[in-house]
């Protein structure tokens, strides 16, 4: 492997990671308030997608407008959903409160093939196609918009948590529910919090990766499952450790096709993933068990 | 309990009666019953969906006419939803309950497997509009099988015959883990040697991968002339964008489940310059009048335009276009008084026997009973994608 397509590697892997950075992010968030693994999240980058393609592609709607319209519409649905399904269940332990959303993710994912159609679509690019060269590797400008966004979204995101009121009566809720509640705040109310904000970070992702990764009603299963492995890897604690681990995901994946390992080819770079993802949770299972022995 | 049991099945059977008295009555000519099974949603609905669009032109066209030697012509269409599992069950149900005297279809190649058992069995011809060779070999388990597509084989060989010619000995494969993609991998590399071709990189993706960048870096780093990809729709536009991205100058070769617009939609700029071996019915206007197949292909476009809008016509639906026709050409010469079971038999003899240089949309078919697919060769184009557009390259 020469320098150049070493370089090549890791900027393919970063700009791969940073879309299952981004997804992960949800999966964080939700998780740290509710305690609760969102499936349906992978839909919300589904939805971001295909809403920016409809408004622009068949109501016309110019860019800016449609894409921010697709973020409002997804969370809307993502409120509708928390109080529907999730809020309504409260009795239901946090097992159950899963499987309602893995039937969420089914049932939207329905009704966006019935109603959208099977096909992959594409929105158009951000800032054209032209392709950038970075130190000799090449990369496209939709990817540095999805880096950019991953970024910025994680440095918001940590200022939100810990210096507004609401980020830290979220944080508050995540940590120590009871106490939250005696210090009079509505934990309720930020699992809707938490619930919107995901929503919106899913649909963010997916307004900004769809005409890089084109997308369908059926994008969300994959895109989730990768952003659950980068959230697993960042241990679901803060969106800083989702990003680095979703970034790992991607620069790993990468990698793992440029070196040849014998037999080794492209066809095990998933694998390769699968087995990190497997010693990160046996090594985080013994740690919880070593803890749980000295409390 | 007992007596509403009784009364229930009393009801059904009454109404079961209704529609025999009905034809009994009448002094129309009983219809013929086509079975179909297409993926008209699902995962290959691209595929599934013009071939239903084409059959319901297709039975209002003859009926219109007034039918089959005086027989209206009723095809029914079930959708397996692009499920392997739902065929047989939709199979079974066309056979005994619908009683069809033919089944064309279904759109999948796993689909299209899973019923050969059935309907040999059953004693019911089948056309299949699916693409892979197995469906119709070992021969002596396909007697009752036939099947319209051109192969994965003929795909490749058209591709490799234009390689030879264009002096391109080394080149990289990169193709889908799905059963599509590693069908490809397979006959790719088996063909390879024929025509003095050495495959210097062998990558591979899954479906719903959304980044190849990595596979056609390590491609860049070999020596290859030309890339292939065998993958449908989405994972190619992904492969040829990011060959873009990454400015790879050398072409990129698609396999024919990409012949459809929705992939130049998807692939957008990056659709230029890729090259594929499809049917003729792409590029209609470029294919010489000279051609035994011109006339079938520029009726079947401008009928299924006229209906679908312009630039709707793909070579799916003309799959189906040319399954159907066997089984029409065989009714038209069927007499009427045979039972079902003779009729069936009927059927398969003469799309085995008869349909001798028979142009159809796919090709120019001549069955025997050692080919049940009897496409002569040169019934595939290579086409180019320039400017958004289908063209022949010549």
């Amino acid at each position: 492997m020469s320098l150049d397509q070493f370089l090549q590697y890791l900027v393919s892997g970063l700009s791969q990671g940073s879309i299952y950075a981004l997804v992960g992010l949800g999966f964080t968030l939700i998780y740290a308030v509710t305690k609760i693994i969102n499936f349906a999240q992978g839909e919300f980058v589904m939805l971001g997608g295909m809403l920016s393609f409809v408004l622009m592609e068949s109501a016309g709607i110019p860019m800016v407008p449609a894409l921010l319209l697709s973020i409002i519409i997804a969370v809307v649905i993502g409120a509708i959903m928390y109080l529907l399904a999730i809020r309504s269940a409260k009795k239901a332990s946090e097992v159950s409160l899963i499987i309602i959303t893995i039937g969420a993710a089914i049932l939207i994912r329905g009704i966006a093939g019935e109603v959208w159609g099977v096909d992959a679509v594409r929105p158009p690019f951000f800032t054209g196609e032209k392709s950038i060269s970075f130190f000799g590797a090449l990369i496209h400008p939709q990817a540095l918009w999805i880096v950019g966004t991953t970024l910025m979204i994680t440095i918001l995101l940590h200022l939100f948590l810990s210096h507004t009121m609401l980020g830290k009566a979220l944080k508050a809720s995540s940590i120590n529910p009871e106490a939250a509640k005696l210090v009079g705040i509505d934990t309720r109310a930020m699992g809707l919090v938490a619930f919107v904000l995901a929503a919106a970070l899913g649909a963010i992702g997916g307004v900004v990766m769809a005409p890089l990764t084109l997308t369908s009603y059926q994008v969300g299963v994959m895109l989730g499952l990768k952003g659950f492995v980068a959230a697993s890897i960042g241990g679901f604690m803060s969106p800083i450790a989702t990003v680095i681990g979703g970034i790992l995901l991607g620069v790993v994946e990468s990698l793992a096709v440029g070196v040849d390992w014998g037999p080794f080819t492209s066809a095990y770079k998933d694998a390769i993933a699968l087995v990190i993802l497997l010693a990160i949770l046996l090594i985080r299972a013994g740690r919880l068990a070593a803890e749980e022995r000295g409390s | 309990m007992r007596k509403w049991f009784y009364l229930l099945l009393a009801v059904v059977m009454l109404a079961a009666a209704i529609p025999l008295a009905g034809v009994g009555c009448s002094s129309e000519k009983e219809a013929y019953v086509v079975g179909a099974i297409f993926s008209t949603s699902g995962a290959a609905s691209d595929l599934g969906v013009p071939e239903e669009r084409t059959v319901n032109m297709m039975v209002e066209e003859i009926n219109d006419n007034g039918g089959i030697n005086g027989h209206k012509l009723k095809v029914i269409v079930y959708n397996d939803e692009s499920k392997t599992e739902n065929a047989l069950n939709l199979a079974t149900k066309l056979m005994e309950q619908d009683q069809v005297l033919a089944i064309i279809g279904p759109t999948t190649t796993g689909s299209s497997l899973a019923i050969i058992d059935a309907v040999t069995t059953g004693k019911t011809p089948l056309v299949s509009c699916a693409a892979s060779i197995d469906i119709v070999t070992p021969i002596e388990d396909r007697f009752w099988v036939f099947k319209t597509p051109q192969t994965d084989v003929q795909a490749i060989r058209e591709i490799y015959g234009y390689f030879e010619e264009e002096g391109i000995t080394k080149i990289a494969l990169i193709t889908d883990t799905s059963s599509y993609g590693a069908a490809g991998r397979k006959y790719l590399l088996e063909e390879k040697s024929t025509y003095g071709i050495t495959v210097v990189d062998d990558q591979t993706f899954n479906s719903g991968d959304t980044n190849m960048q990595s596979q056609l870096t390590h491609i860049k780093g070999t020596s290859a002339q030309a890339v292939i990809c065998w993958a449908t729709n989405k994972e190619s536009a992904i492969v040829a964008q990011d060959m873009q991205t990454l400015e790879m100058t050398i072409p990129l070769f698609c396999s024919h489940g990409v012949a459809n617009q929705a992939f130049i939609d998807q692939a957008g700029e990056a659709a230029n310059g890729v090259i594929l071996p499809a049917g003729k019915l792409l590029v209609v206007d470029d294919v010489p009048d000279s051609d035994p197949q011109e006339e079938v292909l520029t009726k079947y476009r401008d009928d299924y335009e006229a209906l679908y809008g312009a630039g709707s016509v793909n070579t799916f639906g003309g799959h189906a276009y040319d399954a159907l026709s066997m089984v029409v050409m065989a009714l038209e010469e069927m007499d009427e008084d045979l039972s079902t079971a003779e009729a069936r038999e009927f059927i398969r003899d003469y799309i085995e026997d008869d349909v001798e240089d028979w142009p159809g949309t796919g090709g120019v078919f001549t069955m025997s009973p050692t080919d049940h697919l009897g496409m002569a060769p040169g019934s595939l184009a290579l086409i180019k994608i320039e400017d958004g557009e289908w063209t022949w390259l010549q």
